[in-house]
């Protein structure tokens, strides 16, 4: 068990690694060999109106004429050891882990990273809960009453959730709740919990709605095939064999069966939703990771780019680790060998 | 219902419609067990041999099965009877051992916990009493260190071992019926004869009511008293296990035991196959069912093909053959024809 | 059991295991003639890696040094319990799993160590047909395209065209022309284990392997299926190695059976000679544990029948010396220590060889020792 535990950590870091090397790669390398030069890069920092000479010193001094490995090498001993930057106009101390000065607020990005992370956090964390909530019981209710009006309205229910985008059903929901009902918060509007967590809860309760509604949808399909395929088993048939009552036959044999495939399923999810929930956090104007990814894409801002990547990546990373992990409390067979 | 009876079916018919047609895999089933007595019945796969057992315990998709006919255990019955008072009787009164133990056992729960599970539903009593009551059931069935191998999981668990387990899970609540579903058929032979010998020992330690539901000849001859054979979902020859492999009456139960390779007769040049393959229990063909695989059909004048036969009585008493044909003309086909066919050494 | 008994049996079970003079050998193996296929030290390890550098820390020993021959014309019948390496030997001499060690000479010419490239030429002399005929044919080709698959990867030209060739095939083992074009799901097991025999019969081959071919098959089918294989053998003058745990059919099939444990040949003799005058403890238990299908004889049978205890050890720490050893009643302090060979036993034909220390002597015996292996 203990050499299972430390061969996932190993696996964990080895893949934090090679996507780091790719990250990297195609944010630095891949524009080098389309024509981009260590000055254009360079140009991000200072500005248009720098001179060529201004404009070659900073690309000097931030490296951009070294070979790319030397670069990457730098940027990870950055993010472990921390750098020092010097933009011509004195050299500043950036602690470890450092992901590099923003091009263009020139402010260091893991502190803005750490900024941004409680709202992600907030939102997928209340989202979730919402989703395995509704998603499961929806789907068991289904699988149990296959065929009958409500397996049928909530399996239509679950397509739409599923078919239609959020900036769809999160903009009409924006439109309809807060703007005419007036019932949840308007975009934007997001209170830190540590400073009130009444309006905290009004401003998220849209946003988790949402966002809980589209993977309720497919949470609750997922919950209903594994259900079904669950119930065919033969030791379920053995549990009803032994005269259990039928609600100990299907929570206690079939759900817990049902759901250990889904567990994968959730940490990925999960995971991914850490590392931004971009088009939630646009649509309802959250200022979490994914809409900090948006703007930094949009300004092409390098170390901003590549610092919430990689928090994403840490994320989906952590939580697969977390998965494995539970398998084996779930399931002995993982266990014991 | 006739004394010392325990367990009686009567024109027990359990159907599902599917959409190519209803499927009739139990029509008009009917017999009688005794307590301490051991009925096998014997089919190929689609007789309803299974569908019969699932019936009796109530454990037939209920959703999409039409049941009719009467099930009388020990004065209940059980057809017409509500699903919880079903449910209260399963697992005390009657219990079930399934073909496959590593399936049919829930992989993230002990054995320890199954049986304590099946104890607990019908006993209020507290885990540790319960655990006790597991762990000497274990040992009776023959595990070794049960008091350790109780908190094993399935599958830490041998072939043989896993169907002692099921037996013990089964026999917790000391069952008076004990339907057997191919008990042995995905086990090795050497530990088939372990866990036969096993029922035989607990039967009589038990007294219960037993029924043996297998396609194979052998696990029945060497545990039933009396013998049902069915094809298409029916009952076509009943009798004590003695007559059913001594005198057999029915064509399909000659055309099975001349199927049967034997350890014990070596010498047979060849196999005397039933040509041609079961009957889909959909369309089940016109008149007997087995008429289209029957070599002695033409004797029946056209009545094979027109008319279903009737469960009749035949010579010995208890014996009962579903065949158009006169019993003198039956009895003189398997003394001239098929005897010696299958005993031609 | 009196010391003077014990001694008796000593005396008796050296005599027993003394092997029989080679020119008694070499004279019964001649009238046999060449064998087609003949296997010697074959083994198969299943390596297992443990630990954070998934180093090899042992192996599951599934074959660990088999040898027998395969007269042309003849079957051979494998038997033994799950486990016992007869599936993963089957699977060795059609060279689809590679083996660790040993020979194979098929046909004159040793394929233990073929490369995977070489194969081809000899996957038309060597045919293997498996247990389940539900999984072994693609569900997304016609019967047409899957029996005559061989001819189309070997590139055999047949005379009147390949639809022909099938249809024949079909028609040879028992189906209809007509099936060429359906699809597998449209037909029972019995008929899809036929239609996977047409296709092993394509390219007319000298060794048929059989795993557990007509297990998974109800009864009178399973006869059905038998006969065929009976059938196609005379026609086509085929060799047979039949893996099966069901000794009954492996004797109506067999002329010749090995008796598997553990990873190796306990004992191998013509088919009446094992069944009537088993040898090796094991094929003695095997034998008796069989449920013979008459009520009349159920409490005699049950009363001679030797049951063993405890389970098959693991293939990964075999028992040392004789592997049938923890479960066998004549053990001895030598069957820890030495390896009993296979080798005749004296008294027994050439062809009659046994693995063990102390064979058994006759039937008679048998039924004194199961009170004890029971106890």
């Amino acid at each position: 068990m203990i050499t299972y535990i430390i061969r996932r950590l190993l696996a964990a870091v080895l893949l934090l690694f090679i996507v780091s090397a790719a990250v990297f790669s195609i944010f630095y390398l891949v524009p080098r060999l389309v024509g981009a030069t260590p000055e254009t890069l360079a140009t991000r920092y200072v500005g248009r109106s720098a001179t060529p000479e201004t404009v070659n010193l900073i690309a000097h001094k931030l490296g951009f004429y070294d070979p790319i490995w030397v670069q990457y090498g730098r940027w990870v001993k950055g993010i472990f050891l921390g750098s020092e930057y010097d933009y011509g106009s004195g050299t500043e101390q950036c602690p470890a882990p450092c992901f590099g000065y923003s091009f263009i607020t020139r402010q260091p990005v893991w502190p803005d990273l750490l900024d941004r992370l409680p709202v992600t956090l907030s939102l997928a964390v209340g989202a979730a809960t919402l989703w395995v909530i509704f998603g499961v019981a929806t789907g068991v209710l289904s699988a149990l009453r296959r065929g009958s009006l409500l397996d049928r309205a909530a399996m239509g229910v679950s397509l739409a959730g599923v078919s239609m985008p959020i900036f769809f059903t999160g903009l009409i929901s924006l439109l309809v709740f807060s703007y005419q009902l007036k019932w949840t918060a308007a975009g934007g509007s997001y209170t830190p919990f540590t400073e009130n967590p009444g309006d905290w809860f009004y401003s998220l309760l849209l946003p988790w709605i949402v966002l809980a509604f589209q993977f309720s949808a497919q949470y609750a399909r997922l919950t209903r095939a594994g259900m079904l395929e669950t119930l065919g088993e033969d030791y379920i048939r053995t549990a009803r064999a032994k005269g259990l009552p039928e609600r100990a036959v299907t929570v206690q044999h079939g759900l817990r069966a049902a759901l250990t495939p889904l567990l994968t399923i959730f940490g990925l999810d999960f995971g991914l939703l850490l590392g931004g929930a971009v088009l939630t956090e646009q649509v309802f104007s959250l200022p979490g990771l994914g809409k900090y990814a948006v703007d930094a894409i949009t300004n092409n801002d390098l170390p901003k780019v590549l610092g919430v990547t990689m928090m994403a990546a840490l994320f989906v990373v952590v939580a697969n680790l977390v998965v494995d992990l539970l398998y084996a409390v779930v399931d002995p067979r993982v266990r014991i060998n | 219902m006739a004394a010392g009876t325990f367990l009686e079916v009567k024109d027990l018919k359990i159907s599902f419609p599917t959409d190519d047609g209803l499927v009739k895999s139990v029509d008009g089933l009917s017999f009688q067990l005794e307590r301490g007595k051991t009925l096998g019945i014997v089919g190929e796969s689609g007789s309803g041999k299974s569908v019969t057992s699932l019936g009796i315990l109530g454990l037939h998709n209920k959703r999409n099965a039409q049941v009719s006919g009467e099930i009388w255990l020990d004065g209940d019955e059980l057809v017409s009877a509500g699903a919880e008072t079903v449910r209260a009787l399963r697992g005390n009164k009657m219990a079930m051992i399934f073909q496959d133990p590593l399936s049919a056992m829930h992989p993230f729960y002990t054995i320890g916990h199954q049986i304590i599970e099946a104890y607990r539903v019908h006993h209020k009593v507290s885990k540790k009493v319960a655990r006790k009551h597991a762990i000497d059931m274990l040992g009776r069935v023959g595990i070794p260190q049960p008091e350790r191998r109780v908190d094993d999981y399935p599958h830490q668990f041998s072939g043989g071992m896993r169907q002692r387990a099921m037996i013990a899970m089964a026999l917790v609540n000391d069952p008076q019926l004990l339907i057997a579903d191919e008990p042995t058929t995905a086990l090795d032979v050497t530990v088939q004869a372990q866990i036969l010998d096993l029922m035989h020992k607990l039967q009589e330690e038990f007294n219960s009511a037993l029924i043996v539901i297998t396609h194979d000849l052998g696990v029945v001859a060497e545990l039933a008293d009396d013998v049902l054979v069915m094809y298409g979902g029916r009952c076509i020859e009943y009798g004590t296990a003695r007559t059913i492999f001594e005198q057999p009456e029915h064509p399909y139960t000659w055309g099975l035991l001349g199927s049967m390779p034997r350890i014990d007769r070596p010498n047979l040049d060849r196999l005397v196959p039933i040509p041609g393959l079961p009957p889909s229990l959909i369309n089940l063909p016109t008149g007997c069912a087995f008429h289209p695989r029957c070599a002695y059909e033409p004797r029946t004048g056209g009545l094979g093909r027109s008319l279903s036969p009737e469960l009749a009585g035949s010579g010995q008493p208890g014996h009962l053959v579903r065949c158009h044909l006169p019993t003198d003309e039956r009895q003189r086909i398997w003394r001239e024809d098929v005897k010696p066919k299958l005993e031609a050494q | 059991m009196t010391d003077q008994g014990a001694t008796a049996e000593q005396a008796d079970a050296v005599r027993l295991s003394d092997p029989v003079p080679d020119d008694v050998i070499l004279r019964e193996r001649a009238d046999k003639g060449d064998p087609l296929l003949s296997v010697k030290g074959l083994e198969k390890h299943f390596p297992i890696v443990k630990g954070l550098l998934r180093r090899q820390v042992g192996a599951v020993r599934a074959v660990d040094g088999v040898t027998f021959d395969v007269y042309r014309g003849e079957t051979l019948g494998l038997v033994g319990e799950s486990g016992c390496g007869k599936t993963t030997t089957g699977r060795l001499l059609t060279r689809l799993v590679e083996p660790t060690g040993g020979s194979i000479d098929f046909d004159g010419r040793d394929i233990a160590h073929l490369r995977q490239g070489k194969l081809r030429p000899l996957r038309r002399d060597m045919q293997m047909i498996f247990q389940d005929p539900f999984s072994s044919l693609n569900p997304r080709h016609t019967v047409g395209t899957i029996v005559g698959a061989p001819f189309r990867i070997q590139n055999v030209k047949t005379e009147h065209g390949i639809k022909r060739a099938v249809q024949d095939l079909l028609k040879l083992v028992g189906l209809s022309p007509e099936h060429y074009n359906r699809y597998p799901h449209e037909f029972s097991g019995g008929q899809r284990q036929r239609i996977g025999i047409a296709r092993t019969l394509a390219l007319r081959p000298k060794l048929i392997v059989a795993d557990e071919p007509v297990s998974a098959l109800d009864v009178s089918i399973q006869a059905q299926v038998v006969n065929l294989l009976d059938d196609i053998q005379r026609e086509f003058d085929l060799t047979y190695v039949f893996i099966a745990h069901d000794l009954s059919v492996v004797r109506h099939i067999s002329d010749r059976v090995a008796v598997m444990y553990l990873g190796k040949v306990v004992e191998i003799a013509d088919r009446d000679d094992l069944y009537t005058r088993p040898r090796h403890p094991y094929t003695v238990a095997l034998m008796s544990a069989v449920p013979v299908p008459d009520p009349a004889r159920r409490d005699r049978a049950q009363r001679e029948r030797v049951l063993l205890t405890g389970d098959v050890p693991s293939p990964i720490n075999p028992p040392s010396g004789c592997r049938f050893r923890t479960r066998c009643w004549k053990a001895q302090e030598i069957c820890a220590t030495e390896e009993p060979p296979l080798l005749p036993r004296l008294g027994d034909a050439a062809s009659h060889q046994t693995a063990c220390h102390f064979p058994i002597d006759d039937a008679e015996e048998v039924a004194g020792r199961s009170s004890r292996a029971t106890a």
